[in-house]
C-alpha cells in the first residue's frame, strides 16, 4: 500500500531523509518512532504529497506520487502536528467543508457519525477557537478519517489528548485497520508505539535503523535498544 | 460541475468564517471610511478640482483597503495549516485560486458598495453611473486576482504583512493607472469610446493576470 525507494530529502546543507526504503502492506498498523529531528514529519509530508522528495520514489496504493492525481489524494488521510482546521468555523462547518472537498455525498450522516465517534457530537455548533487543545486534536482526527481513506498518515496523533481520548483514538484506528485502512503513525513516545503498532520502525538521522513486527519486540528491553540506536 | 462546487465551497467557507468574526470586512470598511474622510477634509476640493482628484483618491483607498483583506484572507489559510488541508484534498489547484480570488473580490465589492455613496457625498462627484461601475468591476477583478496570487507568496515569508504591499503595488500599477484614468475620463463626462483605451487595458490586464495565476498558483502554494 505504501512503497518508497531511495527516498531522500535535503534542506540546503541539512539532510532530513537519507535514503528511506519502506514497504507497508494494506491493513498494516505501523508505528514510526525516532528522536526530534529524525525526519519523521518530513517522511509523512512526502507520503502525504505535501512535500516533494529530493530523490527517490513514492507509491501509494500503486499510484506514483511523482505525478500526483486526485485519485491518489483521495486515498490519503493526514493528521499533521497543526490542526488543519479553521478556527473561525464551527466543528460541523469545518467537516462539511472538507466533505465538499472530498465529494462526500450525503455528508450529514458521515459528519454526525464521525463527530460522535470522537466525542464532539454535542459541540458540533461551537467555533473551533473555543476548543481546548485536546478537542482540536480529536476534531483533527475526525477530519483526517472523514473521507474513509485507504492510507492514514498520523503525525503524533496522541499529542494533547487525555488518557480517555488516547484510548478512543486508538480504538478508532484499530477499527479503521480492521476495515481495510493502512495506518502509519509517528510518535516519540515508545509506550504509544509499542501499544499501537503491529510493526515498529525507528528512524534516526533520516534512515530506518530498526524494523520489526510488534509482537517480536521485547517491550522491557526496547527502551534500551532505542537509546542505543539513536545515540 | 465538481469543479464549480468546490470553488463555491471555498467561497462559502470564507464568507462563513468572516460572518463569525467580521474582522476582515470591518477593518477594510473602517480604513476606507477614514481614508475618504481624511482626504476629503485635507484636500477640501469642489467642482472640477474634486473631479480631477477623486479617481486617484478612490483607487488608492480601494487598493489599500483591498490589501488589508487580501493579507488576512490568506493568513487564515496559513495560521493552522489549513492550506495543507486544501492541498491534500482531491481538488484542482486552480479551483483553490478561483475560490480565494472570488471570495476576495466579493469582500472588496462589499467595501466598494459602502464606500461609493460616502465618497460621492464627500467629494461631491457622481460615481453612481453604470459606466463607472464597469470600470470599478474591471479594476477590482484585476486587483483581487493579482492580490490573491501575491498574498499566497507573501504568506510564506516571515514579514508577510509588509511583503504583500511591497510585492503587490508594483505589479498592480497598470491596473491602478488604467482604472484611475478611465474613472477620471468618465467622471469628466467623456464618452465611453474616449475611455475605451484604458478600459481595454483593464480587460487585457484581467485576462493576463488570471491566466498567469492559473498557471502558477499550484507552484506558489505547494512546497
Amino acid at each position: 500500500m505504501i512503497e518508497t525507494r531511495g527516498l531522500t530529502k535535503t534542506f540546503g546543507p541539512r539532510t532530513a531523509l537519507a535514503g528511506v526504503d519502506l514497504s507497508v502492506d494494506a491493513r498494516e498498523f505501523v508505528a514510526l518512532v525516532g528522536p526530534n529531528g529524525a525526519g519523521k514529519t518530513t517522511l509523512l509530508r512526502i507520503l502525504a504529497n505535501l512535500a516533494r522528495p529530493t530523490s527517490g520514489s513514492v507509491q501509494i496504493g500503486g499510484l506514483d506520487l511523482a505525478a500526483p492525481s486526485e485519485a491518489a489524494r483521495r486515498q490519503i488521510g493526514f493528521l499533521s502536528h497543526r490542526t488543519l482546521l479553521y478556527n473561525d468555523l464551527t466543528a460541523e462547518q469545518n467537516l462539511r467543508f472538507y466533505a465538499q472537498m472530498y465529494d462526500i455525498d450525503p455528508a450529514s450522516p458521515r459528519i454526525r457519525r464521525v463527530l460522535e465517534r470522537v466525542g464532539l457530537g454535542l459541540r458540533k455548533g461551537d467555533l473551533v477557537q473555543t476548543f481546548s487543545r485536546g478537542m482540536r486534536q480529536r476534531l483533527s482526527v475526525a477530519r483526517a478519517v472523514l473521507h474513509e481513506p485507504q492510507v492514514l498518515l498520523l503525525d503524533e496523533p496522541y499529542t494533547g489528548l487525555d488518557p480517555q481520548a488516547v484510548d478512543m483514538v486508538r480504538s478508532l484506528l484499530t477499527e479503521l485497520t480492521g476495515a481495510g485502512s493502512t495506518v502509519l503513525l509517528t510518535t516519540h513516545r515508545l509506550g504509544h508505539a509499542l501499544t499501537a503498532g503491529q510493526r515498529i520502525l525507528v528512524l534516526h538521522h533520516g534512515r530506518v535503523v530498526y524494523d520489526r513486527p510488534g509482537d517480536r519486540v521485547d517491550a522491557a528491553s526496547f527502551s534500551a535498544t532505542y537509546r542505543t540506536l539513536t545515540q | 460541475m465538481d469543479y464549480v462546487r468546490k470553488v463555491a465551497a471555498i467561497i462559502e467557507k470564507d464568507i462563513a468564517a468572516e460572518l463569525h468574526t467580521r474582522e476582515m470586512i470591518s477593518a477594510m470598511l473602517v480604513f476606507s471610511a477614514l481614508a475618504t474622510l481624511i482626504f476629503s477634509f485635507a484636500l477640501d476640493l469642489r467642482g472640477e478640482l474634486a473631479e480631477a482628484a477623486a479617481p486617484g483618491v478612490l483607487w488608492s483607498t480601494i487598493a489599500f483597503a483591498g490589501t488589508l483583506g487580501l493579507s488576512r484572507s490568506m493568513a487564515r489559510e496559513k495560521e493552522t495549516g489549513c492550506i495543507d488541508g486544501l492541498l491534500l484534498a482531491p481538488v484542482d489547484r486552480t479551483a483553490i485560486f478561483f475560490g480565494k480570488a472570488v471570495g476576495n473580490l466579493l469582500f472588496m465589492s462589499v467595501v466598494e458598495v459602502a464606500l461609493l455613496p460616502l465618497f460621492s457625498v464627500l467629494f461631491d462627484v457622481g460615481l453612481m453611473r453604470a459606466r463607472i461601475l464597469v470600470v470599478l468591476v474591471l479594476g477590482t477583478v484585476g486587483y483581487a486576482a493579482v492580490g490573491t496570487l501575491l498574498a499566497a507568496i507573501a504568506v510564506n515569508t516571515r514579514a508577510r504583512e509588509v511583503m504583500l504591499p511591497v510585492l503587490l503595488l508594483p505589479l498592480a500599477v497598470p491596473v491602478l493607472i488604467a482604472a484611475v484614468r478611465a474613472t477620471g475620463a468618465l467622471l469628466e463626462g467623456a464618452a465611453l469610446s474616449q475611455a475605451a483605451g484604458w478600459i481595454r487595458i483593464l480587460v487585457v490586464y484581467d485576462l493576463v493576470i488570471v491566466a498567469v495565476s492559473l498557471l502558477t498558483f499550484g507552484y506558489v502554494v505547494e512546497e
